[in-house]
């Protein structure tokens, strides 16, 4: 067991695969020279060279459309977004071909590709640099979707991500990189589609999933205080869902609040929801409620960046109301 | 300003309530928390708490005479202030479903602001235990809706509980899991019986009763009462051997019934209630009450006293019935989760100090019951049998009679039934 940062983790993660299978490649604008906008390719240029750490132009919808195709014809690449923002230009790669190819080859053609890169606030970048798309990713079959809090699984969730036969789309996060935590030694694979109780509580289940779950820890632990324990389920993959280990939870307290960083209108919370009102129904003592980000674009203001992104008191609040402390 | 003291909604059926008596006068000091009055419900007889300090300034309504719920029955206000026209209450009338609604008007000039909403009434639930109700329309929205979570529908259905006799505690007064549960641990909905410890059908519920008091009766109730005030006792004592009995207790082992000697004692006691009519009986004021159905008491001690709790048509049920009732019964009694309906009525009582070892004893009758049984320890004694000494299982048995309403033949009849039905057990089958 060892600590490092959620960065270190990627790291290692994308060493580990690379050694492990020369089809393995990393491409993306600044991940060779640079080391990585964000030092996640840190060292992987010197180690295993050009052919397999590529720099690209900056050229969303080109470079995307390459991985696809190295992938169409055998290879695994791994491609690294500045942040999810600028996929916006290449989302017609992402979820047109390579969500689809298999589909449209009739089970000929397989697709195995990493999309990988940032998303979320990222501090004072203003709203176009600072969007969850989490919810539109995951709205597509024929993808899957990972989003981890911690380093042990973003290096666990990487590892399954470049092994699946399946385009994988991975949110990490600009506030997530210098995160520290414990990751296991050796080899670490967590499976894709698996959540995880980071915390066992038997009042209130809290779910969430990536840099929100550092949120509702410290409301668990203020509310603990109060005498409430909550359970935080990080749902760790948005697609395919751990349906089973909402369920689990929700049945155990018959109280839900799910918590995620982006709007609320039609966000993926409210599929969690949909899955709990369908198959929990007579489990629940409370509605459920969802705590989001405000449904407005980003402000560049600090302070008014801090009000719209949901925070421990908001999920204490939230988490009271289920429990019927306070009114709504 | 006077403020109204409003007929409260005390349970969620109920529309109007009669107030039986007044706890305070005209003028007298009234602490917030104080009960005020008693009222008849649909389900129970409660008291009215006030909930704010004052001078009971006026009754407006009368004792024996019923309102809707949310009218005035009286005003609290300053030591001699005047209450202005105090606005009649509607009389006893079919209260039309959106009478019950809204509650009065100030009865004080109009032009001055309302008066802060009145917090909840409150009810007083048997000697201890407060419970706070919300107001009609809390509780229930339009059409009477009932309001309680999907788990607290799913734990009332798997555990036999009735949501419409439970207040929910959650937001416009929803039931929820914590609602469930305390219901569960206070008992403040008894489980249903299982299938086989269930009532008979066939059991009708009927109202007691009245019998006009005959004249000698009258003065006999009138004359022992100067002699002996409150409820005149007398008392007649049998020994019964128990070895048939105790032989019963023995046979229901084998069946994996636990059956106690109590158990068999109300269960002949009820049988005997119901040969004996004239037994089932409760003198209450003025009118004689006859009872229809036979409900045996049985007192329980507890910490802080002794209550009896009711077992129901006793003469209906089944030892097993009985025996699970009782020990239910007895059990929430002790946690102090028993609703006044469960020992409220009642004709008889059973208190059995055997356990203790006491051989025999007299009781003090649990008005308005008329009588009580007061049961000794089994024990070997020698005993005469066909000029034999023998030893035998022998249990005494000591009745006191409300002597208003029953007089010595009756009750030693009464025993003479009770006996034959103990010793011969078999006749509890006929």
């Amino acid at each position: 067991m060892a600590e490092m940062m959620y960065r270190e983790a990627l790291n290692q993660a994308l060493a580990e695969e690379m050694a492990r299978d020369t089809n393995v490649l990393l491409m993306g604008e600044e991940v060779g020279l640079y080391d990585g906008a964000f030092k996640v390719s840190q060292g992987l240029l010197a180690r295993f060279g050009s052919a397999r750490v590529v720099d690209t132009p900056i050229s969303e919808l080109g470079f995307c459309g390459i991985g696809v195709g190295a992938a169409m014809v055998g290879l695994r690449p791994v491609v690294e977004l500045m942040t999810w923002n600028f996929a916006l230009l290449a989302i017609d790669q992402i979820l047109n071909n390579a969500a689809k190819l298999r589909h449209m080859s009739g089970g000929q053609l397989r697709c195995p590709i990493v999309f990988r890169g940032p998303a979320g606030a990222g501090g004072r970048l203003s709203s176009q640099h600072s969007q969850e798309f989490d919810v539109v990713y995951s709205h597509f079959p024929g993808i899957k979707v990972v989003a981890p809090a911690t380093p042990s699984d973003a290096k666990g969730l990487l590892k399954s991500a470049i092994r699946d036969d399946n385009p994988v789309v991975m949110f990490e996060g600009e506030r997530l990189y210098a995160i520290k935590g414990e990751v296991p030694d050796g080899e670490l694979l967590v499976p894709i589609g698996k959540a995880e109780v980071k915390r066992e509580g038997r009042d209130v289940s809290i779910i969430t999933w990536s840099r929100m779950y550092y949120f509702c820890e410290q409301a668990a632990a203020e509310l603990e205080k109060e005498g409430i324990r909550a359970e935080i389920l990080d749902l760790r993959s948005l697609r395919p869902l751990d349906e089973e280990a909402i369920l689990n939870t929700v049945k155990k307290t018959n109280r839900a609040v799910v918590v995620e960083e982006g709007w609320p209108h039609g966000g993926f919370g409210a599929q969690v929801v949909d899955t709990i009102q369908a198959k929990a129904f007579d489990h629940l003592d409370a509605p459920v409620r969802r705590v989001t980000g405000l449904d407005v674009n980003m402000s560049y203001a600090a302070n008014l960046e801090n009000a719209i992104q949901p925070d421990a008191p908001r999920i204490i609040e939230a988490v009271k109301n289920v429990m019927y402390r306070e009114e709504a | 300003m006077s403020t109204p003291i409003q007929m409260p909604a005390l349970s969620p059926t109920m529309k109007e309530g009669k107030i039986t008596k007044w706890l305070k006068k005209e003028g007298d000091k009234i602490s917030s928390g104080d009960a005020v009055a008693e009222v008849e419900t649909d389900k129970s007889n409660l008291e009215v708490e006030a909930y704010e300090d004052g001078y009971l300034l006026k009754i407006v309504v009368g004792e024996n005479e019923s309102v809707p719920v949310g009218a005035p029955i009286g005003y609290l206000g300053e030591k001699g202030e005047k209450v202005e026209a105090p606005v009649p209450p509607p009389k006893a009338a079919p209260a039309p479903a959106a009478q019950a609604a809204p509650p009065p008007k100030p009865v004080v000039a109009a032009a001055k602001p309302p008066p802060p909403a009145a917090p909840m009434p409150r009810l007083q639930v048997g000697p201890a235990q407060v419970v706070p109700i919300r107001r009609e329309e809390e509780t229930q929205s339009e059409e009477g809706r009932l309001r309680a979570s999907p788990l607290a529908k799913r734990m009332a259905e798997e555990r036999g509980l009735d949501l419409n006799a439970m207040q929910g505690s959650g937001p416009q007064g929803r039931i929820i899991k914590r609602d469930i549960e305390a219901a569960l641990t206070q008992g403040a909905t008894a489980p249903r019986l299982g299938p086989s410890l269930a009532v008979p059908a066939a059991v009708e519920r009927r109202e007691p009763q009245v019998v006009p008091l005959s004249s000698i009766r009258r003065v006999i109730a009138q004359r022992l009462s100067e002699v002996k005030p409150g409820v005149p006792h007398f008392y007649l004592t049998v020994d019964i051997e128990m070895d048939a009995a105790m032989q019963i207790r023995e046979e229901a082992k084998a069946l994996d019934a636990k059956i106690s000697v109590n158990d068999i004692v109300v269960k002949a006691a009820a049988i005997a209630l119901r040969r004996m009519p004239k037994m089932n009986v409760s003198l209450q004021g003025e009118r004689l009450l006859q009872y229809a159905n036979v409900d045996i008491g049985i007192a329980v001690a507890i910490e802080e006293g002794l209550i009896t709790p009711i077992i129901r048509d006793a003469d209906q049920k089944g030892l097993s019935a009985i025996a699970a009732e009782a020990r239910d019964l007895a059990e929430r009694a002790r946690r102090k989760a028993l609703k006044p309906q469960e020992y409220n009525g009642g004709s008889l009582t059973i208190s059995n100090l055997g356990m203790f070892g006491v051989d025999s004893f007299v009781a003090v009758i649990n008005p308005p019951q008329a009588s009580i049984v007061a049961i000794g320890q089994v024990a070997d004694k020698a005993v005469v049998r066909g000029s034999q000494v023998v030893v035998r299982k022998m249990m005494s048995a000591t009745l006191s009679g409300d002597h208003r309403v029953i007089d010595g033949a009756l009750g030693a009849e009464y025993l003479r039934e009770l006996k034959g039905l103990l010793e011969h057990p078999m006749r509890l089958l006929f």
